[in-house]
């Protein structure tokens, strides 16, 4: 065979036979109904399973999930994570502006008072 | 090729290819059961029997609940799928795709025929590559010491946007640490696209689900021996995952510029598995039957 050396299954790991036989292939209607959704649901719970909260909303927010079918739940997870770190920013913001505010007034009455000083 | 009618098993079917096609003889499949041929007119299926005990309605449900038996049925699935796709053109069929019996799987390849047939011809002499990219630990992408604050030598203002100023400089640091690999993995994509003739991008793959189904420990019985799984606890996030259809004549310098990527990569790491069957290929739109 001419398949280079790193062939012949070289670095497939379980995940990566799982997600090809389970998500991947020709879908036929066999004898015994294997619900589609049985599976797909079968492999949502395995990530449930395995997938904690923080790297569920790290496998939301990559580039290349063009596919809508997804994680709607993911994706949801992120919007929440952007909108709490928003909401987190614009305090912080406000709370800094008042610091400013307050800072330069303290600094604005010291140079008043130096100017009037000398 | 013959099937004595038995109560006890079903028929499990692997793939469809052209009845023609000289499949690997010897192969084995689910339970280690004996592989045949099932043929109907231009084509073909790939089938074994296996115990209606797992395989019927309703325990086969729980059974795809148990890891274990998950993982047993879907090595042996994958591995006479793979084993007939290195030598002939296959179309790889969805884990647990099941019949009663040979006459059932006869009807499936008459009633889809036109589009396996199509479908062959389009995979014909392609096999699928897996290409995984891994964010390394990113040491190097600290900030520099220079951007330390100093003693504030200003009034108190300046502290205070000093502040500001270093916690967007942190933020942007480690956005921008995530960004640079996954601007480095669209651009191996990219290129891998180029040297393919279609590709895929899966979902990246959750490490602990890697090491979740590694440390589940079922009997690697096919020649496919899982290497990378060894190495899934030092792994950065995966950035890309992606998988690429190629001539089976090109695999050698599809492989290569694979080599040369992660050459020329020092942020990412790169593994190539395969050669699959053309499992993420299949998905060709089509109209309704």
């Amino acid at each position: 065979m001419s398949y280079p050396a790193t062939g012949a299954g070289g670095g497939a790991n379980l995940a990566d036979i799982l997600e090809r036989v389970l998500d991947r292939g020709v879908v036929i209607v066999g004898d015994i109904r294997v619900n589609l959704l049985d599976i797909e649901l079968l492999t949502i719970k395995l990530r449930l399973i395995v997938a904690s909260v923080e790297r569920a909303e790290q496998m939301g927010i990559d580039w290349w999930r063009d596919d809508p079918s997804l994680s709607a739940g993911a994706r949801r997870r992120e919007v929440d994570r952007e909108d709490r770190q928003q909401q987190d920013l614009a305090r912080e913001n406000a709370e800094l502006r008042e610091r400013i505010a307050a800072l330069e007034g303290r600094r604005d009455a010291l140079e008043d008072g130096k100017e009037e000083a000398p | 090729m013959t099937t004595p009618h038995d109560n006890g098993r079903l028929t499990y079917a692997y793939a469809v290819l052209r009845s023609g096609a000289r499949p690997p003889a010897g192969l084995l499949g689910i339970g280690e059961a004996p592989v045949h041929t099932v043929t109907e007119g231009p084509l073909a299926a790939l089938v074994s029997t296996v115990p209606a005990a797992e395989f019927d309605q309703p325990q086969v449900h729980e059974r795809l609940e148990d890891l274990a038996w998950l993982e047993t049925t879907a090595r042996a699935h994958r591995r006479v799928v793979d084993e007939a796709a290195a030598e002939v053109g296959v179309l790889p069929l969805r884990l647990v795709t099941v019949y009663r019996d040979e006459d059932s799987v006869r009807a499936v390849l008459t009633a889809n025929a036109e589009r396996f047939e199509r479908l062959l011809a389009r995979l014909d002499g392609r096999l699928e590559w897996g290409v995984k990219a891994y964010a390394r630990a990113p040491e190097e992408r600290r900030p520099a010491e220079g951007h330390e604050p100093t003693a504030p030598p200003a009034p108190g203002a300046e502290s205070g946007r000093e502040f500001l100023r270093r916690r967007l400089r942190d933020r942007k640091v480690r956005d921008s640490a995530r960004q640079e690999s996954d601007g480095l993995a669209r651009a191996v994509h990219d290129t891998l696209t180029q040297a393919a003739e279609e590709s895929r991008l899966h979902r990246p793959q959750d490490p602990k689900l890697a090491e979740a189904v590694a440390a589940s420990g079922a009997a690697d019985a096919d020649g496919h021996a899982p290497t990378g799984t060894r190495a899934a606890v030092t792994r950065g996030p995966n950035v890309l995952n992606g998988a690429y259809l190629v001539r089976r004549e090109q695999a050698g310098e599809f492989a290569e510029r694979v080599g040369e990527l992660a050459a020329r990569s020092p942020a990412l790491r790169i593994e190539l598995t395969g050669p699959w069957a053309p499992y993420s290929f299949t998905d060709l739109p089509e109209e309704a039957p």
